[in-house]
């Protein structure tokens, strides 16, 4: 059984995009992630949430707490109502991107998390949902 | 906007320590900030201290190998120190490279190392020479 406690954050500034690593950061302490974990979430995080604000033209993060027995794992959940990802598979390998970015973004902060999923199409907005447990 | 990150010269030297989590536009600015001070006091070397950083993602990531490029083209060397453990990790692991950027456990071995190029031309024949008399 899953409890959890969650957290609504807007991404419409470079200021958000801080704030939002910061309460990531603050939920991963609580949940005791490893320290490497939580660097390895909220990196992951940082580059989600600015792919929302610079590609989505902003959107929000959902965080959540989330409690399994005696398992604890932080949640993150970005969206946007962006112009979404028209060819995924190109948009997920390392070096590939639409703007004037590194193309690290999404390929390699699926590799920072234990979970990863994304739901997008062309013209439909764009969101990514990331998780990080405890070991 | 917020506060700009302070440059502090010493000698030839300009150091910087980043001691807040540092928005974009932060970054941003600071980079032209360095170019800036780098051209008018002809500093040589460059020191950026990370250890205030929590997470180095893309963004900072391609802000210090900028910094480095932007030293290098006006002849200065950009030696960033003090970066985490797990910071180091987890650049690995998101697949980002600092590419040409000089790095150093903390700011004195950073100093260490960018005292030869301080080095006047006379110093450096002058080792030279003697390095031959032995």
């Amino acid at each position: 059984m899953t409890t959890a406690t969650a957290e609504r954050l807007p991404i419409r500034t470079d200021s958000d995009v801080v704030k939002v690593r910061q309460l990531v950061r603050t939920l991963a302490q609580e949940a005791r992630l490893s320290l490497v974990d939580q660097t390895k979430l909220v990196t992951a995080a940082s580059e989600l949430a600015r792919n929302t604000l610079v590609y989505g033209g902003g959107g929000d993060a959902e965080v959540v707490l989330m409690t399994e027995g005696v398992r604890k794992g932080v949640r993150a959940v970005f969206s946007d109502e962006g112009p979404g990802i028209p060819d995924l598979d190109l948009a997920l390998t390392d070096g590939w991107t639409s703007g004037g970015g590194l193309g690290l973004g999404l390929s390699g902060s699926r590799r920072l998390v234990q979970h990863f999923a994304i739901d997008t199409a062309a013209g439909a907005g764009t969101r990514v949902e990331i998780a990080t447990w405890t070991r | 906007m917020t506060d700009g990150v302070p440059i502090l010269r010493i000698g030839s030297t300009l150091l910087v320590s980043i001691q807040i989590d540092l928005q974009d536009d932060t970054a941003l600015r600071l980079q032209e900030d360095l170019a800036e001070r780098i051209t008018s006091s002809g500093a040589r070397g460059v020191i950026i201290d990370i250890s205030g950083l929590e997470i180095v993602d893309s963004f900072i990531g391609r802000m210090l190998a900028s910094v480095a490029g932007i030293s290098h083209v006006l002849d200065a060397t950009t030696v960033v120190v003090g970066m985490r453990p797990a910071v180091a990790i987890t650049m690995v692991e998101l697949g980002l490279s600092l590419g040409d950027v000089r790095t150093a456990l903390d700011v004195e071995r950073a100093l260490a190392l960018l005292t030869p190029v301080e080095q006047s031309p006379e110093d450096v024949l002058l080792a030279a020479a003697e390095r031959e008399e032995r």
